[in-house]
């Protein structure tokens, strides 16, 4: 089904992913191969059916159909599992459950609620547990937004729940249901009791979605909005649009997670979900611990209240990494449809990429590049193309947006292998990080020359923040490109070879590189940095060059100039409050950089 | 052994795989044999096995080995034989079922203890007592359970300590290359790590993979004859012995880890060695089944069966104890982008790189601090931890050194001519940086030894060149050595 489509439904598939009870039947393994089992006697089994395996009733979805036999892949360790255990098709999609509670909650891939697991089964994660995604004993205060008699649509709202002290939550009629309101309930109510009842259908604040296909809007809105991330050299250099995708490959250590959990603490959204996808589960219990302390820039309430966590981590069962992409993406068009702006983090979607390998090698297909099946593009393609900025279904839509922001982790750091390449072909910003770059400490590690956006944002942030700001940010690339080709011209000949105007823009560059480009995440002052703050910090750069260029023209010898200690007070520029007071501060800023640099030297201190 | 006198073995750890008082099987023998491939068996009439049995694989001379499940196909099942196929034909041997899960002892009685690689005694002692018996795949930790790490831990190495500061409950490994000396930093660290206002001592669980015998009798000089000894335990898999059973050497070794750590509250290191030895053996394992080779025939899934190791550590609510990984890793030729180490830095929380280039150059110990990370370094250091300084002079000291490595760089190809006094100063600290900071020899030097010397080293730059720590520190730990500015300055 397309994106853009309105009707939800088709015939035989309930939209809400409901079982097909006509379905149901029960077949027997043949054969077990890690993640991977054969199935023989699902006759009326459909691709991506869930089934239940064995005594301990394990999850796994059919991922293959070929001549009577069901190959399934096990969302749990297949261990103990032998030939003639009994399947059980359910005759329906992995569906995952949406409605107020998922804010704040961090679920594993297939939406297990980490904390009620932890409460019943303690440290560790057993084999078969089961947990519903929605918490059935919280109630929520309903109020109602229509009245029996009026006519609805899909995606109107029905009524509204207060689901953090900031986000009120939106309960809309499902997408495939439509016509008059016969019956509206107001007060507190558990997520599966009933709140309306609509042309027949009654409707609860649960509402139950499969995760592989994509929730249907009316239609997608060009993407001319900047989603801002705090970040210099992303919103300064390679913006990403709101409703836009953007990858983070590089190799170990360079930064990924950092980079992905700065986002999801600075962006400028309403609703953060984090996908920690095959990695480590400290990464998640530091969000955890950290998040509920930390403020949400927009509302000031505790981070956490804007936060969903899925943590399917690298020693979890490996096919529900690939769930758990899906039900992050899910759970974030969800809110979108509720007329927000939600951000979608993977990390990493390597992982995923890696899970599909292993499974698609176990079911014996024949390999494309590096292992990976045939269809890792498609499929790639298929979750970043859910990222989108829309209007909503409904007699009046909203707009909400998802922004998707994948980690990618080549093998050996390299750029070329499959992953990578096939992301970067539907992602719109390519924010490759640097393995040099990381090891000088100098972070984000994003390579200037490497990386790129291919949304237009420059409009909107000159009406919007400064209308130099197009200029500057072109200006900034410049002046990094021109110094990059200098530093080559200097490591073969020295700096003597190089001219005076250009020994300042080499200059100019290592200030862009050291001050303005480097951000440091555990600094509280430097960590998140708005437009307007960014703004005055290129401007100070760039009236540091024009003082120079003047100093050497006066015939100051460059070298004195370029080493001037007045431009290493430059870098004090991050420590500025962003308030009203920038103005201030870069004025006095450039003034003194001036003055150092057109009064003739005075000390021997200076010359040095 | 027969399946029914497994219960009555309580006192007796057999072995990982060999006694488990649950999930026995009903004792039933196949004979049908109709391959033998490498360490794997295909057996038929097989139906009541199930993936990830544990069986006995006995040949017509008696011998007995024990095996496991890998797959089963309707009524077949490949069996992969711990201690290797060897003597065994399709007409000489018989499968029988054993126990459902490979299941170890596990207990405070290992402590002291020599063990061989599948938990088995080594040292010709009667087995360890077993006061229950755990899978020895594990299980994961629930993310919610886990307390991010942030003690720090003082290993009393400068590069560590300082720049790359390791925490209770972090896994760490050792990146080396051939012929450096990892194993006696890894045995220094184990030795004299200590958690400064703590007494409570370390307990060493130490498994090696696939060592020689004179490392192994370096290890176990360490790590059992020293007088810390009855608070070590050594799982040794040497070379020689099976290769398949390197593949349950860490699983046992970790399970009795957990076990310490988590529900006995002890402070454990786990030590395993070498990971380049493990993954080849899984290598071995994946060629015989015929498994589609990835990366340089490393088995695809190896990043997920690295990391159902190395997650294995940590620290959980409900246990005062932790599990703190220190591996070591040979970087096949010394490179860094190999898949072992490739996929290890991908899961470990850092690593600490050796590099021949620094032991090449007189440095001792050979720590090459630019590849080398903690990543849970910002937690454990700082106010109440170390030092209020600390996280800001490990970044200047970086930040410098980087860029006295990049002059170094470029004085290889245009000579020290064209360089400015900066660069000299940049240069100068690199050397001196390299040769006092991390060549520290033998010695063992306090937290505040390590920052205070930092400071030293960062007395040839002016206040205002250190951008990177704040004017407080600054203006308490900045010595600023006035020769060498006034040297720096004499040659502009
Ligand atoms: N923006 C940043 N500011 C300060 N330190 C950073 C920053 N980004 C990365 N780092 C450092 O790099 C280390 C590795 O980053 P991480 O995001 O975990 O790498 P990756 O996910 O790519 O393996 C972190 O532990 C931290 O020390
Ligand atoms: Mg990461």
């Amino acid at each position: 089904m397309s994106p853009t489509s309105t009707t939800a439904t088709t015939a035989t598939t309930p939209a809400g992913g409901a079982p097909d009870l006509d379905r149901a039947e029960v077949g027997t393994v043949v054969r077990v191969s890690g993640p991977v089992l054969e199935v023989a006697g699902l006759h009326a089994a459909r691709l991506y059916d869930v089934v239940r395996v064995g005594a301990q009733s394990l999850p796994g979805e059919v991922i293959r159909l070929d001549g009577g036999v069901a190959t399934v892949q096990v969302f749990e360790d297949t261990s103990g599992l032998r030939a003639g255990d009994p399947v059980v098709g359910t005759g329906a999609p992995l569906t995952i459950e949406l409605g107020p509670g998922l804010l704040g909650t961090v679920f594993d891939g297939t939406q297990r609620p980490l904390a009620a697991l932890g409460a019943e089964h303690g440290i560790y994660i057993p084999r078969g547990a089961d947990q519903p995604g929605l918490d059935r004993g919280r109630t929520w205060d309903f109020v109602p937004s229509v009245a029996v008699g009026d006519r609805v649509e899909a995606g109107d709202e029905l009524g509204t729940v207060q689901e953090t002290a900031a986000l009120r939550h939106r309960v809309l009629v499902p997408p495939d249901i439509r016509g008059v309101v016969e019956h509206v309930r107001s007060g507190p109510r558990r997520v599966d009791e009933v709140v309306a009842r609509v042309a027949g259908h009654d409707v609860q604040m649960l509402q139950r979605w499969p995760i592989r296909r994509p929730r249907p809007v009316r239609g997608q809105q060009p993407l001319s909005r900047p989603l801002l991330t705090g970040q210099r050299v992303l919103d300064g250099l390679f913006p990403i649009a709101l409703g836009g995708a953007g990858i983070i490959p590089g190799g170990f250590g360079t930064g990924k997670t950092v980079l992905e959990q700065a986002i999801a603490k600075h962006a400028e959204a309403d609703v953060v979900v984090y996908v920690g996808c095959g990695e480590r589960g400290n990464e998640l219990t530091e969000v955890l611990e950290e998040f509920p302390q930390l403020a949400d820039p927009r509302t000031g309430r505790p981070l956490m209240e804007r936060t969903v966590l899925v943590a399917n981590t690298s020693n979890m069962p490996v096919a529900a990494r690939e769930a758990s992409v899906y039900l992050g993406i899910t759970m974030a068009e969800y809110y979108r449809d509720q007329g927000l702006h939600a951000v979608l983090l993977a990390d990493s979607t390597s992982r995923w990429g890696e899970a599909l390998r292993e499974v698609s090698g176990r079911l014996g297909e024949i390999p494309a590049e590096d292992g990976y099946p045939a269809y890792l593009a498609t499929r790639l393609a298929a979750f970043y193309e859910r990222a989108g900025l829309v209007d909503s279904l409904g007699s009046t839509p909203r707009q909400g947006s998802v922004t998707v922001v994948g980690a990618v982790s080549p093998a050996g750091g390299d750029f070329s292998e499959p992953v990578t390449q096939n992301s970067l072909r539907v992602a719109g910003c390519f924010w490759a990080l640097d393995a040099s770059l990381a090891r000088a400490r100098h972070f984000p590690s994003i390579n200037w020359t490497r990386s790129y956006t291919t949304y237009r944002l420059g409009e909107w942030f000159d009406e919007h923040v400064a209308e130099d700001w197009s200029r500057l940010s072109a200006w900034a690339v410049r002046t990094l490109q021109e110094e990059g080709s200098l530093l080559e011209v200097v490591s073969l000949l020295g700096v003597e070879a190089v001219a005076a105007p250009q020994r300042v823009t080499l200059r100019v560059g290592r200030m862009l590189r050291e001050d303005y480009l480097q951000q440091n995440s555990f600094d509280p002052l430097d960590a998140s940095c708005p437009p307007r703050k960014q703004v005055a910090m290129l401007r100070l750069v760039k009236a540091a060059e024009a003082a120079m260029t003047a100093a050497v023209e006066s015939g100051r010898p460059v070298a004195d100039v370029v080493a001037h200690p007045v431009l290493r007070t430059i870098a004090g520029a991050r420590g500025w409050p962003a308030d009203e007071t920038l103005e201030r501060h870069l004025e006095e800023a450039a003034a003194t950089v001036r003055a150092a640099l057109t009064t003739a030297p005075t000390t021997k201190e200076e010359l040095r | 052994m027969t399946p029914t006198d497994a219960p009555n073995i309580t006192a007796r750890a057999r072995g990982a795989v060999a006694a488990a008082p649950v999930g026995i099987l009903p004792t039933i023998e196949m004979r049908d044999v109709r391959r033998v491939a490498g360490p794997l068996l295909v057996v038929e009439g097989a139906d009541n096995l199930a993936f990830g049995d544990v069986v006995t694989v006995v040949t017509d001379d008696g011998s007995e080995r024990d095996g496991q499940v890998l797959e089963v196909d309707r009524t077949r099942a490949v069996v992969q034989v711990l201690g290797g196929t060897e003597g065994m034909g399709q007409a000489n041997v018989a499968v029988r079922a054993r126990f459902r899960a490979a299941v170890t002892g596990v207990g405070t009685d290992v402590l002291g203890r020599v063990l061989d690689g599948a938990g088995r005694p080594r040292d010709g002692r009667p087995d360890p007592t077993a006061e229950a018996y755990r899978p020895v795949n594990g299980l994961p930790l629930n993310p919610v359970a886990r307390i991010h790490p942030d003690q720090f831990i003082e290993t009393g190495f400068s590069a560590i300590d300082g720049l790359n500061t390791l925490v209770r409950g972090q896994k760490l490994p050792v990146f080396t290359a051939a012929g450096l000396p990892a194993a006696e930093v890894a045995a220094r660290i184990a030795t004299q790590a200590r958690v400064p206002g703590e007494t409570d001592e370390v307990v060493v669980v130490f498994a090696a993979m696939g060592v020689t015998r004179r490392e192994a009798d370096f290890f176990r000089d360490q790590f059992t004859a020293s007088a810390s000894g009855h608070r070590n335990v050594l799982l040794l898999n040497l070379a020689d012995d099976p290769t398949i059973e390197r593949l349950l050497t860490p699983r046992v070794a970790l399970t009795l880890a957990e076990y310490l750590a988590f529900e006995k509250h002890l402070h454990v290191l786990t030590i395993l060695t070498d990971v380049t030895a493990y993954c080849e053996a899984l290598r071995e394992i994946a060629a015989a089944r015929e498994e589609m080779p990835g990366r340089r025939g490393y088995p695809g899934y190896m990043y997920t069966d690295l990391a159902s190791l190395f997650e294995r550590a940590g620290r959980v609510h409900g246990s005062t104890g932790s599990l703190t990984q220190l591996s070591l890793l040979t970087m096949p030729d010394g490179d860094i982008t190999h898949p072992v180490p490739d996929l290890t830095g991908y899961i470990t929380e850092g690593q600490v790189v050796l590099s021949r280039d620094m032991a090449g150059r007189g440095i001792d110990p050979p720590f090459d601090v630019l590849p080398s990370l903690s990543r849970l370094m910002n937690a454990g250091v700082g106010v109440g931890r170390t030092r209020a300084d600390h996280r800001g002079l490990a970044d200047q000291l970086y930040a410098c050194y980087a860029r006295g490595v990049e002059v170094r760089r470029l004085v290889s190809i245009v000579g020290e001519s064209g360089l400015t006094a900066e660069d000299r100063r940049y240069l100068a600290f690199a050397r001196r940086f390299e040769e006092e900071f991390v060549g520290q020899g033998e010695a063992r030097r306090t937290i505040t030894q390590t920052l205070d010397l930092g400071w030293e080293l960062l007395g040839d730059f002016e206040p205002d060149e250190l951008g990177r720590v704040g004017a407080e520190h600054i203006a308490r730990h900045h010595r600023p050595t006035a020769t060498t500015a006034t040297a720096a300055r004499s040659q502009s």
